[in-house]
Parts: structure tokens; sequence; C-alpha cells
């Protein structure tokens, strides 16, 4: 015991003691964010720095600005609700730097899909197709107008009668052509079919109006020549128009 | 379930009316300053305790594309291997007999493949699922540093520069709705795009919804169009006994929905 | 973390069912699932050294110190494996700095500190303080300066001033107790208190987790004991050792009726989570809580305890029967660990499917760090007892005196 009657052990006890939480008060007051406890149990920069990241998606708003024309058209379409970004994929550098960055347009069938290609989960209602069996190789952008899309509708005029054609037809490349782009059909074949027939091109120009080299259809119909390919037979003999196979 | 008042419990809710007070008798003072960027708002400023955010998700309408969790991954650089999602999409199956098969392959990113047979399916929907921001978060509860907290306009948040990477913030998540960085080695989850709402867009997951089965907004706000969804709708949260009060809400979610 | 998801991704047909695309990776492994082994040895170990003392179990007086110096060299090593396991172990002052005072980890560090500092470390001191002080007088060279260091000082050793180390020692074993309850029960609590997860939100957890504790301590101790006598060519007491398998013996009934009850507790309730939950036993958990914990790990060292203790064999084959018994103790406890850990996490918190857990050989949650982290608390306790030698046959007679005063 020393003077005061305290045990001696308690001092260098008590030393240690008042060192440990001294020595933790001063950590608290040196390390202790600035901003920590401003508003709560957090740094209240954190905030700020989560605040200031950067933006990727612009917003179909910005989008307007410059695109207006197509703005406008898909404003009135059934996409309306579809943002830009969605299939264009994120813009906000694009917008900074309009020539730099060019977003991208999925122009190919594996897209469309994501939203069209059918599932039974998907709500009933929402328009879809199976990628399978719908024009197969064809993509989607041929027929429908991703920013002002309507259901393209076959010309059906003969399938009162062929329909068994047409239903194959509508869903090949030669969906949007009318029977009478290709077939010459007399006004009495409607009323006596047997009789008056509906005839087959008699001759390749039919098909190269459309197929042949140098022809100013579309760029993506496939070309050939046609005083050289398949020699002297129709066109019809080794295709079958309805439901035309690419490339092969 | 949903009211106005709808702020985080106890302290939360006192330092949001403080801060009320506080912001109005100095009007003039700001917390935070935004360039007067291409999104600045009007004035240029921001002051989140007008604000209560909320998400309102109507099943009927997810068409199951993905697009949010593919536009998430864009616009926040989450990794884009496929156990790191801030939102993904579940599909759900119940067949007449048996156990509802639910999956979520790469978080619905790549699409849905068929995987079961139409003529057993009795019901079938997809749910987007995200962290639900609650009231009563489990997650800012655990947190063992104050690393990750509600923000005064109520959106849960994580410092990534104060996180010690001790994960039980994640392992307090009900929802499986955050994870662990593995670039930052700390904790991740949903922001409600906090960059993006506080400029006044809206989350990247709602930008890009081609249905509008995400709509995002404060139900305080009358013209907000969040508080149309929560007028109209009867509405769930997940996991409601759990008592995390969370704010995304719901509108058409089956009971097989957890 | 690419190697474990290349692990992952090679094994996908581990998974059942749905989890949530965050489920992918286990969040606590390995490490974590040897941090409550560790802080259970200490609490069990600690509580058997403070029933000696307090209620004067005097059959136990040969563990008495040995039993604070292996608290204290697994106390030293306990808070390693949450470290490594940290994304950010350079932030973890900030536990100490801005504690979350709703974060039951972020008690860990006060509670930590708490027991380390002002119960373990200031026992030992007072027990040993009399030793050190004749060490530091008959010692030469660096270790006399050593053990004047360790006495901070103070060198008086009258017996009035003895008197007051005991008082004071019994005084903070007293505080000790409800210390090492708080120790352990609260690392119980950092899993009971998960609503999200219905295998640990339960709130017999913390009791679970501290007879569990007890039950583990007390084994290490019989380890301890019997090797620490045979390295040193000494009898061993065999009224201590009986003694010690007496009260594992009741540790282990207690604990294993909290277990049953919580079992039976949520079989019988059958809640939403009870279909997985059983998945998860009959597939992932089977072996390492069937087999290990509860037959090899509970039954069979209890049956074996028991005819030990109260059965009429001979010394010899009661000290192997002891000896196994321990041992089995601890690969049980162990299992109940990784059965808590692990287990929590092999189910989704969708509840429709399971998940599997692949131990990684190398890197920080690694098989070998934690069998290193595992070895180095006995490292320790073995320059701990070169040190402050526990045994009361070192410093002759005077310790015996000392431990069993008034």
């Amino acid at each position: 015991m020393n003077k005061l009657g305290i045990p001696g052990q308690i001092v260098p006890l008590a030393i240690i003691g008042v060192v440990v939480i001294a020595a933790f008060i001063a950590a608290r007051m040196l390390f202790v964010p600035d901003t920590f406890g401003e508003y709560g149990h957090y740094r209240a920069s954190a905030v700020e720095e989560i605040a200031s990241q950067e933006i990727v998606y612009a917003g179909h708003e910005a989008c307007n600005d410059c695109h207006d024309d197509i703005f406008e058209t898909k404003q009135e379409s059934k996409h309306r609700d579809v943002s830009c970004e969605a299939c264009h994929g994120p813009a906000a550098d694009h917008i900074e730097a309009p020539d730099e960055f060019t977003p991208t347009a999925p122009r190919g069938r594996g897209y469309c899909p994501l939203c069209h290609g059918y599932n039974p989960s998907r709500p009933s209602g929402f328009p879809q197709i199976l990628p399978k069996t719908h024009n197969p190789g064809k993509a989607c952008m041929t027929c429908h107008d991703p920013h002002s899309p309507v259901l393209p509708h076959a010309p059906e005029d003969c399938s009162a009668c062929h329909r068994d054609i047409a239903n194959v037809k509508q869903v090949s490349h030669h969906a949007t052509l009318s029977c009478r782009t290709c077939h010459d059909v007399p006004d009495e074949h409607l009323i006596q079919p047997k009789f008056v027939r509906a005839e087959k091109p008699a001759n390749r120009e039919r098909c190269g109006q459309c197929h042949d080299r140098d022809s100013d259809s579309p760029r993506e119909i496939p070309r050939i020549n046609i005083e050289t390919h398949g020699e002297r037979n129709l066109c019809w003999e080794c295709h079958y128009p309805h439901y035309p196979e690419v490339g092969k | 379930m949903i009211d106005n008042n709808n702020k985080p419990v106890n302290r939360r809710g006192f330092l949001g009316s403080c801060s009320r007070f506080i912001a109005a008798g100095l009007g003039a003072i700001s917390v935070f300053k935004f360039g007067g960027s291409l999104w600045g708002q009007e004035n240029g400023q921001y002051n989140p305790a007008e604000h209560n955010y909320a998400m309102g998700i109507d099943v009927h309408k997810c068409i199951g594309c993905g697009r949010c969790a593919d536009a998430c991954k864009r616009e926040n650089d989450v990794t884009r291997e496929p156990y790191y999602f801030r939102t993904w999409v579940e599909r759900y199956v119940i067949p007449s007999e048996g156990e509802t098969v639910v999956d979520s392959p790469n978080g619905g990113i790549d699409g849905f493949p068929e995987t079961v047979d139409k003529n057993d399916v009795l019901r079938t929907f997809f749910v987007p699922k995200l962290c639900n921001h609650c009231s009563n978060p489990p997650c800012v509860q655990v947190c063992p540093v104050g690393a990750t907290f509600a923000s005064r306009d109520g959106v849960v948040l994580v410092d990534e520069k104060y996180c010690v990477g001790c994960r039980y913030c994640i392992q307090a998540c009900p929802y499986g709705a955050r994870y662990f960085h593995p670039e930052s080695k700390t904790a991740d989850k949903c922001t409600f795009c906090y960059h993006r709402i506080t400029k006044g867009l809206p989350p990247a997951c709602v930008e890009v919804c081609p249905t509008h089965a995400r709509v995002f907004g404060e139900i305080g706000q009358l013209s907000s169009p969040l508080r149309r969804f929560v007028r109209f709708n009867d509405l769930t949260v997940l996991k409601p006994w759990l008592n995390t009060k969370p704010k995304v809400y719901y509108a058409g979610a089956d009971g097989e929905v957890r | 973390m690419e190697n474990l998801v290349t692990t992952m991704a090679g094994n996908f047909g581990g998974i059942t069912g749905y989890i949530y695309p965050n489920e992918y990776e286990l969040h606590w492994q390995l490490l974590i699932v040897i941090y409550p082994y560790l802080t259970g040895l200490v609490a069990g170990a600690f509580i058997l050294a403070s029933l000696e003392r307090l209620f004067r179990v005097n059959e136990l007086q040969p563990v008495y110190r040995l039993s604070l110096l292996t608290a204290l060299s697994f106390m030293i090593v306990a808070p390693l494996p949450l470290l490594a396991h940290l994304g950010h172990p350079e932030r973890s002052f900030e536990m100490f700095l801005t504690p979350h005072v709703q974060s039951a980890m972020a008690m860990f560090g006060f509670v930590y500190g708490w027991y380390l500092m002002v119960v373990l470390l200031l026992e030992i001191w007072l027990d040993y303080r009399r030793d050190i002080v004749l060490f530091g007088r008959e010692k030469k060279g660096i270790s006399k300066y050593f053990y004047k260091f360790l006495s901070l000082g103070f060198s008086d050793i009258s017996d009035k001033s003895l008197l007051f180390d005991d008082k004071l020692g019994r005084f903070i074993t007293i505080i000790g107790i409800p210390s090492a309850f708080l120790l352990h029960g609260y690392v119980g609590f950092i899993f009971g208190s998960v609503k999200a997860n219905p295998w640990w939100g339960s709130v017999l957890m913390p009791i679970v987790f501290l007879f569990s504790a007890i039950v583990s301590g007390i084994a290490l101790m019989i380890l301890v004991y019997m090797v620490s006598s045979l390295f040193r060519w000494k009898q061993m007491k065999m009224a201590c050792l009986n003694k010690l398998a007496e009260f594992l013996i009741y540790a282990m009934i207690v604990d294993f009726s909290l277990e049953l009850l919580d079992f039976i507790h949520r079989l019988y309730q059958s809640e939403e989570s009870i279909s997985i939950l059983s998945d998860m036993i009959s597939s992932r958990l089977f072996v390492s809580l069937i087999v290990t914990q509860i037959l090899l790990g509970t039954i069979l060292p209890l049956v074996s305890l028991i005819s030990a203790r109260f059965g009429k064999f001979p010394d010899e084959l009661k000290r192997m029967l002891y000896f196994i018994a321990a041992i089995l103790v601890q690969v049980g406890i162990f299992s109940t660990r990784w059965n808590v850990v692990i287990g929590g996490q092999l189910f989704s918190k969708s509840l429709r499917g399971l998940t599997f857990y692949k131990i990684e050989l190398f890197g920080l949650e690694g098989l070998l760090i934690t069998i290193a982290l595992l070895i180095l608390p006995l490292v320790i306790l073995y320059v701990l007892v070169k040190v402050l030698p526990p045994w009361s046959d070192v410093v002759a007679d005077q310790t015996q005196s000392q431990t069993q005063p008034n």
C-alpha cells in the first residue's frame, strides 16, 4: 500500500487503462472521417461520391434533341414506350461526342426475339413469333420497321382457295409479295378456276426482276446472273418460290 | 403497408424531419451542387430531404426480355459474370402438379430458353428482382461500421470507401440482393441508380423497360407515376413477415414469389 | 476469386433447384467456421478455470493456470481468421472508430477488448504476479529484464499485497464468467439474429453456442492436461481427470438437450423453410451433422465418458477413453460450427434450392491457412507455458499456498 491507501498493483494497471482509453479517444478524434455522422451513422460525403457516378444511359429525352423525326415516328407507334437505348444500347457517350461514338443497331435476327420470341411465360396478348419458323434467315427489319412496327399483312388475295400456299408463303422471304408479282392471273380464273389457269412464270426474267445482278431491287436480295445461272431451266424448276431457300 | 410517411423507422424518421426543418429554415444552403451538365436539374440543386424514392413492378407487364438486368450491368459497370446482379429477372413456372420451377439463367439477360412441357403449365410469369430499399433494412442494421446506410431520400447505399468487406450485410439480406464485388472487395448492390435519380433521370432498368413493367418515383408526390401505380393496383411486397418494409411494390405477384 | 468462379462453373451440377444468382458464392467460408470454434475454446477454458476458483473445486487445481494460459493463447488467435476474411482488413479499425451500435458485429471489438484486457490478461497477471516478481529476482540477463517488465514495475509480494491480488482476482473472475458468456453468447447472437436465414435465426442459438463452447473448452483442457503431463513425464492426477470428465458429461448433456430441443421445435413448428432444411440435412449435411456431429461427436464420446467415469475400469483404460472422447468431442464441436456457418449458406434464401461448398486448398480462405490458424494457438500456448510455467511443482511449495488462499 502506498500513502493514499491504494493497493500498489492498481497504479500500473490504472496507468495502462488511462493510456489505452486516451489512445482510443485520440484515435477517434483523428481518424473518424469529417462528414461521418452528419445525417446518420455514415459518411455523408459518400452520398455525393455515389451521386457523382458517370451516367451511361442518356435517356430518351436526350435522343429527341437531334433525332426528333425518328422520335416522333416512334411516339406514334406501338413502340412508343420502348426507349431508344433499349435497342441501341447506352448512348451517353454518343451525346457527348456524336461523331466519335455511334450507338449500335441490332439488325440481325437475334435481338428482337428477346421480347417477341414465343415464350409461354410472357403475358398473353403480347405479340410473339416462333423464330425458328418465322421467315428463317431473314432480318426482322426487312418486314418490320422497329421505329413504327405494324404487323405486315401478307397479301392474301388468293388465299381463299390457295390457303396451303398462302400459309407457307407468309412466313417466307416472299411474304410481302402479291401472288400477281409472279403469276399472271386472268380475271376469268376467279370464276372458272379449272378451265382458265393462272400461269407460272414462263421465263427467267420474271425472277430476274429482283434477283438478276443488274436489277435495282433492295440490296439484301440474293443475286445471280440470269444469263448463265441454271442453264436452260426455269427458276422454279429448282427453287420453290413460295418458300425459297437461301444460298442453296 | 403503404403510407405517405413511409420513412424508415425510428432514428431516420426523426433525422428526416429534422433535416426538413433545417432545409426550410436555411433554404439557400444546399448540400448538393450538381454542375450544369446536360442532365442537370432546372435549379441545379438537389435536396435529398425532399424525396423518398420507391419502385413499383407490374408482374403482368413483364415480358422477361432481361433488358433491365443488361442495362443495369452496363450503367453501373457490374461484372458481367453470371454471379453478380443488382437486378435480375426470375421465371416462375407452376405446373398443375408438383413443385414450382424457378430459374434465372444469367439473370435473364440472354433470354429464357424453353425448358418446360407447355402442356403441364398451370401459371407462368416473370418477376424482376432488385434491392427492395427497405424502410427497415436488416443490412443496414448489421453493418458494423456504418458503411451501408439509408440515405435521406430513402435509398439504401454502400460506401465503397468505408466498407470493410465482412459480408454480414449480404447474409442479412433476405432477398439475395447484395453481392461481394470481386474487384473492390466490398459489398455492392442496387442504388436505384442514385447518380441518375438525383439528376431527374429514371434508373437505367426503368429507362429501358419496354413495357413499363417497372415504375419509378415517389409515393409522397402526387405527380409521380408511382403514386398512380400504388393508387390503382393491389400491391404486395416480398417476404412481408420479416418486417423489412420494402419499398419495391409488386402488382400481380403470385403467392409463389419469394 | 477466378479460381473460385471456375471451380463453381465446373460444378454447376452441384446446385439443385433455384438459388438467387448472387448466392453462387458462399460468403462466409472456412475462416468463419474456425472463428466461433476458437472463441468457444477460449470461453470454455476460461469458464473451467473460473469453476475452480469460484466454487473451489480443488480437484481441478492442476489445470487452473493451464486453462487461463490456454484461453489466452486461443484468444490471441481468435480475431485472425476474421481479419483474414475481410475484404479490407486495413479498414478493420473502423469498428472501433465508428461502431454501429445496432450491429452485433460492431460490438466484437469491444467485447473482445474487454475480455482480453480486463478479464483474461488481468487475471493472469494477478495470479502470476508473485512468480513474475520472483523470476525477476532470480533470472539472469535479458529474461531478468523481461520479467521486470512483466511485473509492471511493482515488486511488492508481501502477504498483504498478495492477499489483495487474490481478492481482486476473485472479483475479476466473478466479472469474467458473464464476460465469457458474453463473448461466446454474442458470437451465437451474430448468427441467431439473422432473421433472413431460417437455419440461423433462433433464440436458442446463443445458448447452444455457449454450452457447446463449454463442452469444447473442457475437452480441450483434458487433452492439454494429458499431453502436457506426458511431455513432462509427470503422473496425471486421476481425481482431476475424473472431475473434468464429469463436468464434460454434464455440459454435453445440457448442450445436446438444447440442440435436440431446437431440432424438435423446428420440426414441430414445420415452418415454410422446413422442407428445404430437411433436404439439406438429408443430403448436404448428412455426414457433417448426423454422422460427425451427433454420432461421432456427441453420442459416442458421451457413452465412453460415462462408462469410463462411472464404470469400474483400470485407470490406464479410463485415461485412454477420456483421451479418445475428448478428441471426438473436438471433432464434433468443429462439425457443429461447420454445420451452422456453412449449413446456413448451402440453401437458397428463396427456399427453392441447395448449393454446395468446395474447400479451396490455397488462398486466404483455404485449407492451409485454416490449419495454420488452428496450430498457431498451440504454439503460442507452448511459448506461454515456457514464460509463465503453470505447474505448481516448478516454483515449489509457495505456489501451492498462494493458489489456495485463506
